[in-house]
Formats: C-alpha cells, sequence, structure tokens
C-alpha cells in the first residue's frame, strides 16, 4: 500500500472507482513539480499525488472529476498570461501544461 | 490510458524494468513501450533518447508525452567506514536506496549504521541485488572484500563502479583482476581512484567527491573535474 498515485490508481479503479489521471506535460519558468507529475482523481474529487503543489490543484480536479465520468479527456494550460491562473492561483511565475485523460477499463480508446 | 497498460507500469515499476508511457494528447489510445523493446516502435529515436537521459517530455512533432519511468537508482557501499558514514545520508537524501555491506564485525557496528539497510557479512548476489540502475562503491581497503563486489558490478551491468585506493593500490588491482581473467575492458569502468578531483581532504568531503561522481555517470555528464591520470594504472 503506497500514496504513489499510480499505484492509488489501480487500487482505486479494483475498488470499482471511476478514475481520471492528471500529467504535468510541460513547464515553463518557475513551475512548482516537474514534468511527468502526475496527479489521480476519482469521479468524487477523492485525490492523491500533486501536478503544482497545489497552485491550480482546484481546477485541474474540477476538470478530471468530469473527465472521470466520461468526458473526453483534455490539455490545461496555467500560466501567468492567463487570467484564470491568477484566479486559481499559480502565481508562483511559472506555465504548466496539464493533460488530464480517464483511465479506461475497456478496450476502447482513451478518449 | 487503459487499466491493463496502468498495471503494465505498475508491474514494471516493482520489478525495477524500465519502461515508457506514450500518451497522445489528442485523447487517442496510448502505449506502454519497455526499455527492451524500444528499437522496434516506430518513436525508436525518441525513446531511445529519452531512455539514455531518463527524462520525460512531450513530443511536439508526435503529438505524445512521453512518460519515463525509470527505477530509482542504487547505491551499494561495500564497507561500513567513516566515508559512509558521510555517504549513505547524503546518498539517501539525493534519492538514492542505500545498501551498506561489511562483513568485518569490528567496523560493521549497528550503532553507526541501523539506520540503513546495512548487513554486517559478504557481499553476495542476493544481498547485493546489483542492476543497470544500481552504483557500486567499494570502500574497505581489503581486495578480498572490495574484488567480490567489483566482479559482480560489471557482470550485472552497474551504473557505476567506484574502488577506493591510491594509483598504486588500483594499478595491483587491474595486475589482480587481469590475471583472474578480467578483461581490460571491463577494467576500465572501474572509476579509480575514486571520486571527482575536488582535493577531497576528509572522509566527509571524499563522500562529496564519490556521490558528484555516482551522479554525473547516472546523468550522463561530462566530468571535466575528473583529470584522465586519475583514472590510469
Amino acid at each position: 500500500m503506497t500514496d504513489d498515485p499510480l499505484d492509488v490508481a489501480e487500487r482505486w479503479a479494483k475498488e470499482g472507482r471511476r478514475v481520471a489521471l492528471a500529467t504535468v506535460v510541460d513547464t515553463w519558468g518557475s513551475a512548482p513539480r516537474p514534468v511527468g507529475s502526475h496527479l489521480v482523481i476519482d469521479g468524487e474529487g477523492a485525490f492523491e499525488g500533486s501536478v503544482s503543489g497545489g497552485c491550480v490543484e482546484g481546477a485541474v480536479i474540477a476538470e478530471a472529476v468530469e473527465i472521470a465520468a466520461g468526458a473526453p479527456a483534455k490539455l490545461l494550460e496555467f500560466g501567468v498570461a492567463d487570467e484564470t491562473a491568477w484566479e486559481v492561483g499559480l502565481s508562483c511565475g511559472g506555465t504548466i501544461r496539464i493533460f488530464v485523460e480517464p483511465l479506461a477499463a475497456g478496450e476502447g480508446a482513451a478518449a | 490510458m487503459k487499466l491493463s497498460d496502468l498495471k503494465a507500469v505498475n508491474a514494471a515499476r516493482t520489478e525495477r524494468r524500465l519502461c515508457a508511457v506514450i500518451t497522445p494528447l489528442d485523447g487517442s489510445e496510448g502505449r506502454v513501450v519497455f526499455a527492451a523493446d524500444a528499437a522496434s516502435d516506430p518513436l525508436a529515436g525518441v525513446l531511445a533518447r529519452r531512455f539514455a537521459s531518463g527524462t520525460s517530455g512531450r513530443e511536439a512533432e508526435a503529438g505524445v508525452f512521453v512518460r519515463i519511468h525509470r527505477p530509482s537508482p542504487r547505491l551499494v557501499v561495500i564497507g561500513a567506514v567513516h566515508v559512509t558514514q558521510a555517504l549513505a545520508p547524503m546518498a539517501e537524501a539525493v534519492g538514492f536506496e542505500v545498501t551498506i555491506i561489511d562483513p568485518r564485525g569490528a567496523f560493521a557496528t549497528e550503532e553507526r549504521f541501523g539506520a540503513f539497510d546495512f548487513h554486517a557479512e559478504w557481499p553476495d548476489d542476493a544481498l547485493m541485488k546489483l542492476d543497470a540502475e544500481t552504483a557500486v562503491v567499494t570502500l574497505t581497503h581489503d581486495p578480498k572484500i572490495d574484488d567480490i563486489a567489483l566482479l559482480a558490478a560489471m557482470k550485472a551491468d552497474c551504473f557505476y563502479i567506484g574502488a577506493l585506493g591510491s594509483r598504486k593500490t588500483h594499478a595491483k588491482r587491474i595486475d589482480r583482476m587481469t590475471a583472474a581473467g578480467v578483461s581490460e575492458a571491463d577494467m576500465s569502468r572501474i572509476h579509480a581512484p575514486i571520486g571527482l578531483a575536488i582535493g577531497a581532504a576528509s572522509p566527509p568531503e571524499i563522500a562529496v567527491s564519490v556521490l558528484a561522481e555516482v551522479i554525473a555517470a547516472l546523468r550522463g555528464a561530462e566530468t571535466k573535474a575528473a583529470a584522465p591520470e586519475r583514472r590510469a594504472a
């Protein structure tokens, strides 16, 4: 039993929960978490891991709940040039791109 | 990501196998590629580069994100000596899983090394668990102990092999191991005298120089500080 997001994702899927996976795919400037960092979210908004050290988690989780419930995968971008980024609080001066995708139990494509 | 892919990745991480997850950013189906199969993948060039550096990243041209899952590096230290007392906690701070092995009872005190994965036994394969993501550092000054680990490290293709001792000691080591059938190519993989040339004057300073050299090997960095004559016999 670990807190590692990918282990948690597998465990949650086994429990029958709907799961979405968020991954930092690009960073510029002083992004708080490195490329490849994962955040795993279930349909109820429970989460494990980190994509920004707290700055944009709330916004990512809100999108991820939709995606866990069946919405298509989405590429999110947060940065100082983006007013919504300020709203959600990426005030550390960096820009990050986060890909949020469903964990697909079946054979089909992820989206 | 498919659940079957996630399971494959988690199994690979448990088994310390290098793999990559390729995720198309348009939401289409991704795939898991193991390092051993990378050459036959459509993105073979990208994967070769990323497996070598261990870094994840977006590939704009291919429209994918490549997540490299590299096993956490291990450091096996042969010799529970003063250098080890500084080296072990620093290596842990850097992210290495540290194992310390020394069969000599007088040195091998639980008091000094109890906080680490410490074994007061002879180094053997089961204890060392060597692989390509492991660095081996021998510090006992006792060839009977050190040589076992050095030979095992060559066989396991460890990413770093270092041996404490002067040039003279290393010259004797080369004679001894060459006579035992070790190739020149394998001998040249041993960093000896060990560590970057930073003028280390105390055991903790030697630990810094050793750890810096291990990190340079891990990241594939050129180590200009290690003058060629330091490696020579």
